[in-house]
């Protein structure tokens, strides 16, 4: 066994195998969507892509993604906050069920979201009373990605908060700073990166939702019909080739946000 | 002030995971324990959990094998250039930045059938697209970055020392491999297996459309959900994620037991 590993073929075969495994599952894909998409010219694509349908559905998703993201670092960086520095009780059981969206199927989530403020609820009930609904409409988009996105900025604030010396606050308390000027000038600075890449994450991640969003939203194109959603609906009405030029759209976005992320980790980093 | 954040907090996680969950949990016996086994046993409520069993444990035994390797040599191979290793190591996130859905449309394009390669591997009686491989495919795909990430640090932390004195001082690669690095890695590799277990017991975009949803054969436990929900059928698909609700938590435990024993 042991000289069968030191051999020079077999490491070279080992080498070989794994990289073309990566290279096959990753990045073969990628570049196949993003042929596929021109695979027919430049004109089907300016086609799929400038259908208003298709258009208002990626405008949508992102404007709904901005909203559940901003909503995301105001609680995220409140609860990461609350977690790291007070001591209260039931706080471990509040730290370990932070990461309840990341075990939890997407799907049920989505089917949580439908019983608890769908039209039978009566959660539900009131909000239509009051005259404004939301399952089927754009809040229950927005809290469908609020609910999966929800660890993200908590997980990328608290180590920050955790290695922060806390003599500079210290310092800045006994130089007569209010706690709010300490908070802005001398805490927030500090985990800012983290506030910034946790709400990158969170909003590629909302953009990719679909499973939460296809069991509430209604998917009424034009209207309530993001752009995973509309992807979907191509295929399954069979115009890959479509779909195709949604994705890639969607998908260079989401690098652009990806590769910002590994700029500001890096940064971060090289200090 | 230190009360009302607490406070808000609690709010938060009350309405947003714990209302949710217990919900999840209630409404599963609308109907009693009867209405519960009775949607629980239909054939493809059995078959959808099968399909997703198969789908977990090769995924997992796959992705946990080839990440490894992946993570050992992004960190320690000298065969590969600089350059080389930091584009590898930012093409690792890229199924992060994919939408599940286009994850599975990439590979209805490329092995779909009626592609080269589709058509080629239906001749030798190998069918991909709306079968058990596609999917297995699809969810390897989305869950390829949770290993690497998490074996990738350790590596890092734990430098070549170790490792560099086992094999001057005789050792072979593969032993120097289990006796020095496996301990050091072992919290990380279990941290990464039971994330991508919650992964791909939960990937729906992707398989939807891989599947077809094809029902009693494609058909996995959260596209059957998915589809009991479209034909009206809440209490049904109530019960099937609450099977699945109540394996997250399961694995949320074992998360939490294995980041604290990873911290050590």
């Amino acid at each position: 066994m042991n000289l069968m590993f030191r051999s020079r073929w077999w490491s070279f075969g080992f080498r070989s195998t794994i990289m073309l495994y990566f290279v096959v599952l990753i990045v073969l894909p990628i570049i196949g969507v993003y042929t596929h998409s021109f695979s027919l010219g430049w004109e089907p694509f300016w086609y799929s892509v400038s259908d208003p349908l298709a258009w208002k559905a990626v405008l949508l998703t992102i404007r709904l993604a901005v909203i559940a993201t901003l909503i995301n670092v105001f609680i995220g960086t409140m609860i990461a906050w609350v977690l790291i520095r007070y001591r209260f009780f039931g706080r471990r059981f509040l730290n370990s069920l932070v990461d309840l969206p990341f075990a939890l199927p997407t799907a049920v989530g989505g089917l949580m979201i439908l019983l608890l403020l769908g039209p039978n609820s009566w959660i539900g009930e009131l909000s239509e009373r009051l005259g404004f609904e939301i399952v089927f409409h754009e809040p229950a988009i927005v809290i469908a990605m609020l609910f999966v996105t929800f660890p993200f900025v908590i997980r990328a604030v608290q180590p920050l908060l955790e290695e922060m010396d806390q003599s500079e606050e210290e310092a800045a308390y006994t130089l007569g700073a209010s706690k709010a000027k300490t908070f802005f000038q001398v805490i927030f600075p500090t985990i800012l990166p983290g506030i910034l890449s946790g709400a990158m994450l969170a909003f590629s991640r909302g953009l990719a939702e679909f499973g939460a969003v296809v069991l509430v939203a209604g998917n009424i194109p034009g209207k309530t019909l993001i752009a995973s959603v509309y992807i979907f609906g191509e295929v399954e009405s069979g115009n890959p080739q479509g779909a195709a030029a949604v994705s890639v759209l969607l998908l260079t976005f989401s690098f652009l946000i990806l590769w910002t992320v590994n700029v500001i980790q890096s940064r971060r980093a090289g200090k | 002030m230190k009360k009302l954040w607490i406070s808000l907090t609690y709010l938060v996680f009350i309405v947003l995971l714990i209302i949710p969950l217990i919900r999840i949990f209630s409404g599963s016996w609308a109907e009693g324990w009867e209405g519960f086994v009775e949607a629980l046993t239909r054939p493809q409520s059995l078959h959808a959990l099968w399909m997703t069993t198969i789908i977990v444990v090769s995924v997992t035994l796959l992705n946990t094998i080839f990440g490894v390797m992946l993570a050992l040599y992004l960190v320690r191979a000298t065969w590969l250039g600089k350059r080389l290793k930091q584009l590898l190591n930012s093409l690792v996130d890229l199924p992060f930045a994919v939408s599940p859905v286009i994850g599975g449309l990439m590979i209805v394009l490329i092995l779909g059938p009626n592609t080269i390669m589709g058509v080629f591997f239906e001749d030798i009686g190998f069918k991909v697209v709306y079968a058990l491989p596609g999917m297995i495919l699809a969810t390897l795909f989305v869950t390829f970055p949770l290993m690497v990430r998490e074996v990738m640090p350790v590596l890092q932390e734990i430098g070549t020392q170790q490792e560099e004195a086992a094999s001057t001082l005789g050792a072979y690669s593969w032993y120097t491999f289990w006796k020095v690095t496996w301990p050091s890695i072992r919290w990380g590799v279990i941290y990464g297996v039971v994330l991508t277990v919650a992964r791909s017991m939960g990937e729906f975009g992707a398989v939807l459309v891989v599947s077809g949803n094809i029902m009693n054969k494609t058909q996995t436990a959260t596209t059957l959900v998915y589809q009991d929900v479209e034909n009206f059928n809440v209490l049904a698909a109530n019960s099937v994620a609450l099977v699945l609700a109540a394996v997250s938590v399961g694995l949320l435990l074992l998360m939490e037991w294995a980041k604290k024993r990873k911290g050590h």
